[in-house]
């Protein structure tokens, strides 16, 4: 899901406690804000968990969508993450038609993405994907003429570039996730 | 120590120098009520939840401390649910307390189980669930500290029976841990310095002073900016009594029902000097037309009230008080004020004062019975008399209490407030039935003034019961009932914009009896129906001081609320008098 010029990132520190979530999606319910996608896990510090929220800003501006954000007791830091100074990454499951005939041809896909086989029958193979967004987008793309018969993306997940340090690093990690 | 729940929660609320809860008690929350027994905490006991959370505001507003409610779960929870939307609106602290049914039964649909926190998340700065009673003096300290630091607010503590009846080793924390919650408070030296240089600049400035002065106590600060700098001061339906009636550069309340100098002043304004105000809908009318050549300086403690509304020019996050303090620093720092520039702009308040003062007709109305909807001889007492009249007979650091509605304007526009924290009503919300808990409130926590509620006959009916609490309790408050029959403000908008067709607002003046209910609740009830005896009446409720008073006056039903500034208008349109040829001009646009 790449998302377009009205869609901004916030990476949001929040402390890893009971609610936390139904209050940062409350808010936004409640203020008539949009949430395009939401992917929340702990980080290192078992204390705070991030959530990476792509907005919407056609309907609110991204400045009153932070300050309100910030007004949440629980919400301990926001960032904005531009797409050209950040890290971004998305993880696809998708569970793909494909016949003996077929399989191989996917496969072939599958690798050219870095993509692994998780599962296979007869008739159909499960593969996940992991990449930049754009790159998800494309290869979600590829596999819809041979029938998708479920399909499940996590929403995009980010962390800010390390400063040029690793500014050789290539857009669309060429492994996927092992 | 080893302690119940129960006894730490009480002994926390002790620890924050709570001196008074308001509350009624049931199931999840009985153990807490026992050790209650024990405290030096005053608990007032309510007839009805709601009432517990508006004395509670009432309490809050009046005395500048936090208020704080008890109920228990379930219904008794989604009965203060107004009072604490009432309170989010309008930033007062108030910490109120659930019971909880047991930690193992939640989610089971269990009896008066609901899911309080749940419910009540977009009406409180926060609140939580607690599952361990080692948390109790934590939570609570936290609890206080978020309801009185930064912008005020309601907050919420759901408390369940296990925990309250487990136990714990008493412990008070050292301060509080929240790493997300840091309330501004310096104002940012440059923004001040750009903001003094406006002020100096400005040959039609207008100070936009709103509720934040009294919340953070800055009515001093205000009053030396505005001698300092000479310029004139509006005051906020939330920020009456922050800046005196009787000071020469007070012009009273803007907005769709402020008088036509306030509103017009801030029209023509060059700046703009909101203090802790928010550009309420209720303030700017059409916000695309508002003050359109005002540039805008604009202090208030939550950030995301800063361009909200309206971009300003200068936006300043910070305590209103310090922001005040620092803006009269950076004033006098730049030499001594020349305040010449500002005389043909004053010279322009004054005739604007002069030519619409805020007024009604005194000329008492004819007995014509289509007026009175069949019931008889009309009434011909004038609401904004009593309103005078009252305010003449009583001390000036009376308290001043409304509901919500034509009665509540009226009290606001001709009410001369002197003092700051003299004002009590719901502004945000316009929670009908707010006053007569909330005069209560307020009666508890300053029992050495007189407090008055105006109330409107439609209001009183939805929360009277608690005249009974009041004196039960030995709370002296009286009430002046603005008596018109109707539900009056919306029966004017029903003149004004659906053509007289009046829809479901007539309520009778005789039903219910409000004299018999005042006596039935332990009160005196006094009657008015003349002009003459409206003053008579009002010393005679001043003598009584053991006892709450209820005067019903029967008032005058077709009095409207003006000037009023129509619904989504500009503010240059406003109509000034109900006589004023064109006054039903909203009906047209």
């Amino acid at each position: 899901m790449a998302y377009g010029p009205r869609h901004r990132l916030l990476s949001v520190l929040v402390e890893n406690k009971a609610g936390v979530l139904a209050r940062v999606a409350g808010l936004f319910s409640r203020r008539g804000y949009n949430i395009y996608s939401l992917a929340v896990a702990p980080t290192d510090n078992e204390r705070f968990s991030r959530i990476s929220i792509v907005v919407d800003v056609e309907s609110s501006p991204l400045e009153q969508v932070v300050a309100q954000l910030d007004k949440l007791i629980n919400v301990v830091e926001i960032g904005e993450l531009h797409p050209d100074q950040a890290r971004e990454a998305e993880l696809l499951l998708v569970s793909v038609s494909a016949d003996a005939g077929q399989r191989s041809q996917v496969i072939e896909l599958v690798g050219v993405f870095g993509g692994r086989i998780v599962d296979v029958a007869h008739d159909a193979i499960t593969v996940m994907v992991a990449g930049a967004p754009e790159v998800i987008d494309d290869f979600e793309d590829l596999m819809r003429p041979y029938g998708i018969a479920g399909l499940q993306r996590t929403g995009r997940i980010a962390l800010p570039k390390l400063d040029g340090r690793l500014s050789s690093m290539p857009a669309a990690p060429a492994a996927g996730i092992a | 120590m080893e302690f119940t729940g129960a006894q730490a929660l009480v002994k926390s609320l002790e620890m924050q120098e709570v001196e008074v809860v308001f509350g009624l008690p049931g199931g999840a929350i009985l153990p807490v009520y026992d050790p209650i027994i024990d405290s030096p905490i005053r608990h007032i006991l309510v007839r009805h939840e709601q009432g517990a959370g508006h004395m509670a505001e009432g309490y809050a507003q009046a005395t500048g401390r936090p208020g704080v409610a008890m109920v228990t779960s379930g219904p008794a929870a989604t009965n203060i649910v107004t009072p604490l939307a009432d309170a989010y609106m309008d930033s007062i602290p108030l910490v109120c307390i659930t019971g909880q049914v047991s930690t193992s039964a939640i989610g089971t649909d269990a009896f008066q189980e609901t899911d309080t926190t749940g419910i009540t998340l977009g009406v409180t700065k926060h609140n939580w669930l607690v599952t361990d009673a080692a948390d109790i003096p934590q939570v609570v300290r936290e609890a206080f500290h978020i309801a009185t630091t930064g912008r005020p607010g309601p907050v919420l503590i759901d408390f369940p029976k296990d925990i309250a009846n487990s136990t714990m080793e008493w412990y008070w924390p050292d301060g509080v841990d929240l790493p997300g919650y840091h309330p501004a408070s310096q104002p940012d030296p440059a923004a001040i310095r750009e903001a003094a240089a406006l002020v100096l600049a400005a040959e039609r400035p207008v100070i936009y002073a709103g509720g934040g002065i009294l919340k953070s106590r800055a009515a001093a600060a205000l009053r030396e900016l505005a001698d300092l700098t000479g310029i004139p001061v509006v005051t906020t339906l939330m920020a009456r009594g922050a800046f005196p009636d009787s000071h020469p550069l007070c012009l009273g309340m803007p907005g769709m029902h402020g008088n036509y100098t306030a509103v017009t002043a801030m029209q023509k304004a060059d700046l703009l000097i909101a203090l802790g105000s928010r550009f309420d809908d209720r303030v700017t009318g059409k916000v695309s037309a508002f003050a359109p050549r005002a540039k805008v300086i604009h202090v208030d403690i939550d950030k995301a009230e800063i361009g909200k509304v309206r971009r300003p020019e200068v936006g300043i996050h910070a305590d209103c008080r310090l922001a005040t303090e620092a803006l009269v620093e950076a004033v006098k720092a730049s030499g001594p004020v020349e305040t010449g520039r500002l005389v043909p702009w004053i010279a322009m308040i004054r005739r604007w004062q002069a030519e619409y003062p805020c007024t009604y007709d005194r000329s008492e109305p004819a007995n014509d019975k289509a007026a009175t909807g069949g019931g008889g001889r009309r009434p011909t007492v004038k609401p904004q008399f009593v309103i005078e009249t009252l305010r003449s007979l009583t001390p000036p650091d009376t308290i001043l209490v409304s509901g919500v509605g034509q009665h509540q304007m009226w009290a606001s526009q001709y009410w001369s407030f002197e003092y700051p924290n003299t004002w009590v009503n719901s502004g945000g919300l316009g929670t009908m039935g707010f006053a007569v808990p909330a005069a209560i409130g307020a009666k508890v926590g300053r029992p050495d003034r007189m407090v008055w509620a105006v109330d409107g006959d439609g209001c009183f009916q939805m929360t009277a019961q608690e005249l009974a609490t009041a004196t039960a309790e030995g709370v002296p408050v009286k009430i002046a009932i603005l008596n018109n029959a109707y539900l009056g403000m919306v029966r004017q908008w029903q003149h004004m914009f659906y053509e007289e067709r009046y829809s479901e607002v007539y309520l009778s003046p005789d039903l219910p009896d409000y004299v018999g209910w005042a006596e039935s609740m332990g009160c005196i009830g006094l009657r008015v129906e003349n002009t003459e005896e409206v003053a008579p009446a009002i010393e005679k409720a001043n003598e009584i001081d053991d006892r709450p008073v209820v005067i019903d006056f029967r008032t005058d039903s077709m009095e409207q609320v003006f000037p009023m500034v129509p619904a989504g208008a500009s503010n240059d349109d406003i109509v000034v008098y109900q006589s004023q040829p064109g006054a039903d001009r909203g009906a047209r646009q």
